[in-house]
């Protein structure tokens, strides 16, 4: 009898076992949040180009802010041109700085847990590898764009309120310059479109060096651009010709190319910010180039995937 | 369920070695087992196998599970410490604590808080601040928070003092084993799990040489320390190994018969560390 109770005890603790479930996203959201600790370079980074500028932005509005709110006044017609010309440089300036992040994080992404052996600890936990490489690739993809983003639009707000202090300090146009002419939206607005266009356009890249790291014993760097520099130079010796190193500038820069075109009729004026009407999504989402990235990016994804389940520690 | 871990024909090879040769194993539920070999025998390989961290030939289910296909599923009940310091450098002890919780349906945040409340790792500090013996008292206490059915340990306890190896197998023991979950631990330190262990399993060059419950080993084998003018009688009997004590030969018997054995001299069972030595063929490579 006693044996039967124990046998029902046992069948009731499995079944309580089992009962024991959870969200499928928790898995994935803390997989990103655990890549966040890890690099806090995807926050720092962005942040000290922002607060580096701004500063850079201060000294230089102490120096010829007078100057500078004259001159932007004066060219009237293309004046905004001018006067936005500080949001812009935070927008790009911000943007490349998430390029170069991505590439260093995927670099290392799948290279940092082998060498330091932690992926044993983190392969004990339930999380499946296909999670982990989806949570490491969402980094490039959608967080660093998102974080861009986010700190280009506080560091365009905190400069458009300096540069309010250092109008009013200093008298004279800035103050109606600064919030008539600045296009703000219009700049964030195709600042999104650009990361968009560029993030999708680049995921090879990144799937690309996020291989490498899941695959080198050492080196990673070098074994992501030394296969392109050997064929490169190979192509030129042999057959004099350079479709590699064109290939390689249509994968870094085709991607402005497909996404802007400039609108024969509306005139340009050599502004720093351009109209919307420029911005052609149909031809980009259209683009050669973007699907075949694309699919370049799903099938080396895939074998990442592959790799972090074969790959043991260094 | 009864069973823990099935092998049958567990093959590993690398490419100029064989590591895993034709294991066949079954290990049941509750038990407390130790896989003791000499280096390059096998055991990590058996384990990495076991916990689906490298693929393998053979049938191998752990918890009913295909170990390869379903590591993920499978983590949900077993846990490990499948190597020293395998902590992530740069994580807080906070951050460990919020990720396991996080990711694992069956970690106990209060048990892990509870176990590190009688440490001095304090929760703001990285692992890289802490001492070796510190970053094991934090793994032990985050494995020892999850409700797991299987707990894989590779040497646990290489590199740590007296003191820490005592009190690693004390909280396991007293805190962790509960006589339903199964516990597979293995080390060089034999003599500090020989009154932990329920069960033990020799592996060398890849084959399971020794597999036996503890119970069984005091039964089966004797170790004598024989008298000089009984020597060659003893002899034999055919014992697995002899070795000199001041001047006096210690034999090592499997299966003798007791009472014959008695006449020898002084009987009493072998440790795990003289069964060991005496099992292995290369008494050399063993004793390293």
């Amino acid at each position: 009898m006693s044996s039967l109770n124990m046998a029902e005890e046992m069948s009731v603790a499995i079944e309580q076992r089992a009962a024991v479930t959870q969200h499928p996203t928790r898995p994935f959201l803390w997989s990103i949040r655990r890549e966040l600790w890890e690099n806090l370079s995807i926050l720092i980074a962005p942040l000290a180009v922002a607060a580096i500028s701004e500063l850079g932005f201060i000294i230089a509005a102490i120096r010829h802010g007078r100057e500078f709110f004259a001159m932007a006044a004066r060219s009237d017609g293309g004046s905004h041109d001018l006067i936005a010309a500080p949001f812009v440089f935070l927008a790009v300036g911000i943007s490349l700085t998430m390029v170069l992040v991505a590439i260093f994080y995927s670099l290392d992404a799948l290279y940092g847990e082998r060498r330091d052996r932690s992926i044993f600890f983190w392969k004990s936990l339930p999380v499946s590898d296909l999670t982990t490489v989806t949570a490491k690739m969402a980094v490039p993809l959608i967080v660093l764009p998102a974080v861009t983003l986010m700190v280009v639009i506080a560091a365009n707000i905190l400069l458009l309120l300096l540069g309010s202090v250092a109008a009013l300090l200093i008298g004279g146009p800035g103050l109606h310059l600064l919030w008539t002419q600045v296009p703000l939206p219009t700049i964030w607005l195709e600042l999104a479109y650009t990361l968009i266009v560029t993030t999708l356009w680049y995921a090879p890249v990144y799937a690309w060096l996020m291989l490498v790291s899941s695959w080198a014993r050492r080196a990673a760097l070098l074994w992501a651009v030394l296969p392109f520099i050997v064929l490169a130079l190979f192509e030129k010796i042999v057959f004099n010709t350079r479709h590699i190193v064109e290939l390689l500038k249509y994968r870094f820069s085709g991607q402005f190319a497909a996404a802007f075109a400039a609108d024969p009729h509306i005139p340009h004026n050599h502004q720093t910010t351009i109209p919307l009407s420029w911005l052609t999504p149909g031809r980009y989402l259209t683009s050669v180039g973007l699907w075949t990235g694309l699919i370049f990016a799903v099938v080396l994804f895939a074998v990442m995937v592959r790799m972090r389940r074969y790959r043991e520690p260094l | 369920m009864t069973t823990c871990i099935e092998a049958r024909g567990l093959r590993k090879t690398y490419e100029k070695s064989v590591a895993l040769d034709g294991v066949d194993l079954r290990i049941e539920n509750g038990r407390i087992v130790g896989l003791i070999g000499p280096n390059g025998a096998g055991k990590s390989t058996a384990l990495h196998a076991m916990l689906g961290l490298t693929p393998f030939d053979g049938e191998l289910k752990v918890l009913g599970r295909d170990p390869w296909n379903d590591r993920d599923a499978l983590m949900r009940d077993v846990c490990f410490i499948a190597d020293v310091a395998v902590l992530p450098r740069w994580i807080k002890v906070s951050q460990a604590l919020d990720y396991i919780a996080g990711v694992h349906p069956r970690f106990d945040r209060a048990r892990a808080e509870g176990f590190l409340a009688r440490t001095s790792i304090k929760r703001n500090r990285r692992v890289k601040a802490l001492s070796k013996g510190m970053v094991v008292q934090l793994h032990l206490a985050l494995i020892m928070a999850i409700d797991a059915r299987l707990l894989v340990l590779d040497e646990p306890t290489l590199g740590l003092d007296l003191l820490y190896r005592k009190q690693f197998y004390d909280a396991l023991l007293n805190e962790y084993f509960d006589g339903s979950r199964t516990i597979i631990i293995t080390t060089h330190q034999v003599e500090e799990i020989q009154d932990v262990l329920t069960d033990l399993i020799f592996i060398q060059r890849g084959r399971i040489v020794l597999d036996t419950t503890m119970d069984a080993i005091e039964s089966r084998y004797a170790e004598v320390m024989v008298q000089p003018g009984h020597a060659d009688a003893a002899r034999a009997l055919r014992p697995l190994r002899e070795r000199q004590v001041f001047g006096r030969s210690v034999m090592l018997f499997d299966g003798a018969p007791l009472d014959q054995l008695q006449q020898f001299g002084d009987v009493r069972t072998p440790s795990i560390a003289e069964l060991f030595v005496a099992t292995m063929d290369g008494t050399q490579e063993a004793t390293r």
